[in-house]
């Protein structure tokens, strides 16, 4: 077409769409070999978590703990129970802060000056480095009680998990269409009753996808446990004592010399892994879709 | 038993915009009465002002009297206790997903901590009964959700829950708009029903709808009331030359 | 609506002329007036939501706090200048945070260097030219890396990372950038170089997940006006999406950054942790949350605690005021709906 054009301006340009194609099929073609040289790598990370990981992973992992340096044989189980209790008293601190908060911020705030205050406060929170978070809590709670404890574990755990559990419990209240407000408000139904058993439970499966993530995330937390929970050869349960945790024990152990050793980290890395893959495809599987099936 | 509506000096605002100006309006007890008016005229704000929906919006703002039962329900009483008064069923049905058919129905009352299981079961059934969705869905009642029925099942079931909480009034905001014109048929067959026990004002931009169902008809233009009149007279012989060109099909 | 809400009472009106029956309020309806307006259980309720709201201003102010009130040792002793000094030395009370700061620093940027230009390139395929079934999957592999936990990073660079360094790339470096005296010296493989990298990957996703939120945001109009002009692709990109969407890419860039600045475990696992200011890339070196992470819990004078907690508290500033940068502007893109949690 522009080829059959007599006039100059058009001819002149004819060499400047050859080059210019030239230059655009260049520069996709890097965005796609930048795609690959990244996500190649990555899958290989992950395949060798994974290889290392099952090829480490056994029973007494789960049913002994640690052996000494050396001997052979020894498991992570009182890292695991451990996990499990600084897991359950943050889940108890941050689950329900998160999610008053998250309420706050979809039913009541809206997009008023206080909303997005408390809006940018979590997403800078969230952005505030766990190692930090971990020196706060220790000159808050062991300072004083002159001990490491798993009770200081759980609080910066569970500290950590308020901004992400406000920002998703925000995020999946939104999506609750406004006609369903409307019919819980239009029958007399007090607000916070409507929204607690209307609003809330509609949105429920998001929520709690949401919390597994924020629950996920801080099971791999290992910088803000170094000097709160502090990590114990023995199992303990004691909220007053020094507590041992996965991601503590593979950090220990992948710094150590032992073969035995790197054997473990391996498999409680596969461990937290796989708690991680889970929580996360379960939040994209219930974002993207069946959460509100049917509500119009 | 219905009650009447007294409205006075009715004026209502989204913001800056005057959105109903100057009100008055008397709805008689136990008859239906259809608003109808261009979009945008202010019928549905009208219609959300009778029942204080309309101040859930931050926004917005309200002046005058709504006298219902000769309580005036924006000075001697809060938006909740006059919405259990006062059902509403609003444009596109909205039944609530996570709960069961029976659910639905009770919501208005269990979520107001109505316990009596006998009581329950009962009115889930009248109501049900009611609004002609009995025979449809009495065998799942506790098993399927209220989001797995047709459109039109669902709007019914909507006005049904509104039935449950057994109101004086009954709003309705173009409750058949998003319906096919079966169910279109059925939803007004049962406001032809309903009206001997409730006082039932509908919006609606379906002029044979208004025809149909109600006893009087109210037109609405830019935020006014111009014309109240019984629907006979309304369709045959408006007064306001508005009004004319409306139903007639000449306007905009 | 201040005044106590007045129940109704249907039985003392006069029924309307018509009614077809007595009027005998039914159960339900007797019930229901009886409810109060519940008017306190409301305000209950919305006072806890906003509490738990406030809680979370509680905790940045509370966490400020205790840095500050704890370091006030140093703070007292050594004043602006501790960040400046490069001594280290707990035996004699002699603190300086440079070397430290300089680590962060210089890993951090390293970080951006290599992952900025890899993860725009993925953010720009997979919103402008990715087919739609890849997209899924890609994105889900991309989330999943953001939450692999930084100690799995650190195992996975020690026993891989760090050999695949130094037996094949840093050789390589050394022999053809070593006149630049960035890649010389001992080849150790624990190492600036080895801490960029590491950080590099973990951050990666990060930029191109919120990048490509960014340029989503772009709307097709803008695309589509460009294209109709006649532009190629890349000239719709740069023109349609880049340039209105460029506030934000920086924005997203900054908020690596921020994750970078204060990453950890990794960092601490493959970084050799000495507290030395090297030219050569391929030396060891600290960073600040290094070196919290090494020393904290075998600190044991007041003023060695002091120290580390100062650096913990610049740590946190510097690391709020560069996510609060980075949030503004990636707010300013995606126009106040604000970017899910990365």
């Amino acid at each position: 077409m522009a080829s059959q054009s007599l006039r100059p301006p058009l001819r002149a340009s004819n060499v400047n769409v050859f080059s210019r194609r030239i230059k655009s099929n260049i520069v996709s073609g890097l965005a796609l070999l930048a795609t690959i040289i990244v996500i190649a790598p990555l899958i290989a990370i992950l395949f060798y978590l994974l290889k290392q990981g099952i090829t480490s992973l056994n029973w007494n992992f789960f049913t002994k703990i640690p052996v000494p340096a050396g001997e052979s044989g020894g498991g992570m189980e009182n890292a695991i129970v451990g996990s499990g209790v600084v897991l359950a008293l943050a889940s108890l601190i941050g689950i329900p802060l998160g999610i008053g908060a998250g309420i706050y911020l979809a039913e009541y705030a809206g997009s008023t000056r206080m909303g997005n205050l408390v809006r940018f406060t979590a997403d800078v929170l969230n952005g505030v480095p766990s190692i930090v978070m971990g020196i706060a809590i220790y000159a808050l709670i062991v300072l004083p009680q002159k001990h490491f404890s798993a009770l200081a574990g759980g609080v910066v755990l569970g500290i950590m998990m308020v901004p992400t559990v406000t920002r998703t419990t925000e995020e999946m209240l939104r999506m609750v269409p406004h006609a369903i407000r409307e019919a819980a408000l239009g029958l007399g139904v007090p607000a916070w009753r409507s929204v607690l058993t209307i609003t809330v439970r509609t949105a429920s499966a998001g929520i709690v996808t949401g919390c597994m993530l924020a629950f996920a995330r801080v099971a791999g937390e290992t910088a803000p446990l170094l000097f709160t929970a502090f990590g114990n050869a023995f199992q303990s349960t004691s909220l007053n004592e020094p507590i041992a945790a996965l991601p503590l024990q593979i950090f220990v152990y992948a710094v150590s010399p032992y073969d035995e050793w790197h054997r473990l980290a391996w498999a409680g890395a596969l461990v937290l892994i796989v708690l991680i893959m889970a929580s996360v495809a379960l939040v994209r599987y219930v974002t993207s879709r069946g959460m509100l099936k049917g509500a119009s | 038993m219905g009650v009447g509506i007294k409205i006075s000096d009715l004026n209502a605002w989204y913001g800056t915009n005057h959105s109903l100006q100057e009100i008055q309006l008397d709805i008689p007890a136990n008859h239906a009465t259809a608003l109808i008016g261009p979009s945008g005229c202010g019928k549905s704000t009208f219609l959300r002002c009778l029942n204080r929906m309309h101040e859930t919006n931050p926004i917005a703002r309200v002046t005058g009297k709504v006298l219902i039962n000769e309580v005036d329900i924006y000075a001697e009483s809060s938006p909740v206790e006059i919405r259990r008064r006062v059902g509403m069923v609003f444009q596109r049905p909205n039944p609530f997903p996570t709960m069961s058919i029976y659910d639905n129905v009770a919501s208005g009352l269990k979520l107001n901590g109505f316990r009596s299981r006998r009581v329950l079961d009962e009115v889930v059934e009248r109501s049900l009964r009611q609004s002609a969705l009995w025979d449809e869905v009495k065998d799942d009642l506790k098993k399927k959700s209220g989001a797995s029925l047709s459109g039109g099942q669902q709007q019914r079931l909507c006005i049904a829950r509104a039935l449950a909480v057994d109101p004086e009034v009954m709003l309705m905001d173009e409750p058949a708009s998003a319906l096919d014109p079966i169910s279109t048929a059925k939803i007004e067959d049962l406001i032809f029903e309903l009206k001997s026990q409730y006082t039932i004002v509908i919006v609606t931009h379906n002029m044979q709808q208004a025809a149909r169902v109600a006893e009087n008809t109210g037109f609405f233009l830019m935020g006014k009331l111009v014309e109240f009149d019984s629907t006979h007279k309304i369709f045959t012989n408006p007064r306001d030359k508005r009004t004319e060109d409306y139903i007639t099909g000449r306007f905009g | 609506m201040t005044q106590p809400a007045k129940i109704f009472v249907s039985e003392s009106s006069t029924p309307p002329p018509d009614a077809k029956q007595p009027v005998k309020p039914s159960a339900v309806r007797t019930f229901l007036r009886g409810r109060g307006n519940s008017a306190i259980a409301d305000g209950i309720f919305k006072a806890l939501v906003f509490l738990c709201a406030l809680s979370i201003f509680g905790i940045v102010i509370l966490i400020a706090w205790e840095l500050i009130s704890r370091s006030h040792l140093t703070l007292a002793k050594f004043g602006l200048g501790f960040f400046f000094r490069s001594a280290w030395d707990p035996v004699n009370n002699d603190f300086g945070a440079f070397p430290f700061i300089y680590g962060t620093l210089v890993s951090s940027f390293l970080a951006l260097l290599i992952s900025v230009p890899f993860a725009l390139g993925v953010a720009i395929f997979l919103t402008e030219m990715c087919p739609k079934w890849l997209r899924a999957p890609l994105s889900f592999l991309t989330e999943l890396l953001a939450a692999i936990p930084s100690v799995v990073y650190g195992l996975w660079a020690i026993f891989v990372l760090i050999p695949l360094l130094r037996d094949y790339v840093n050789p390589k470096l050394m022999f053809t950038l070593g006149w630049t005296g960035f890649f010389t010296g001992p080849n150790a493989g624990y190492s600036m170089l080895a801490a960029g990298v590491v950080l590099a990957i973990m951050i990666l996703p990060i930029i191109s997940s919120l990048t490509r939120e960014v340029m989503t945001s772009v709307p097709m109009v803008q695309r589509e006006g460009v294209l109709a002009l006649g532009a190629t692709r890349w000239e719709m990109i740069r023109i349609g999406v880049l340039r209105n969407a460029r506030i934000g890419i920086v924005g997203a860039i900054i908020l690596g950054l921020g994750r970078a600045l204060g990453e950890t475990m990794a960092v601490t696992m493959v970084i050799g942790n000495r507290p030395e200011i090297v030219k050569s890339f391929l030396a060891p070196g600290y960073t600040m949350a290094s070196v919290l992470a090494n020393e904290f819990s075998e600190a044991t004078g007041d003023m060695y605690l002091s120290a580390l907690i100062e650096i913990g508290l610049a740590l946190f500033l510097v690391t709020i005021v560069v996510n609060a940068c980075a949030r503004m502007l990636v707010w300013a893109v995606t126009r106040g709906a604000p970017a899910r949690v990365a």
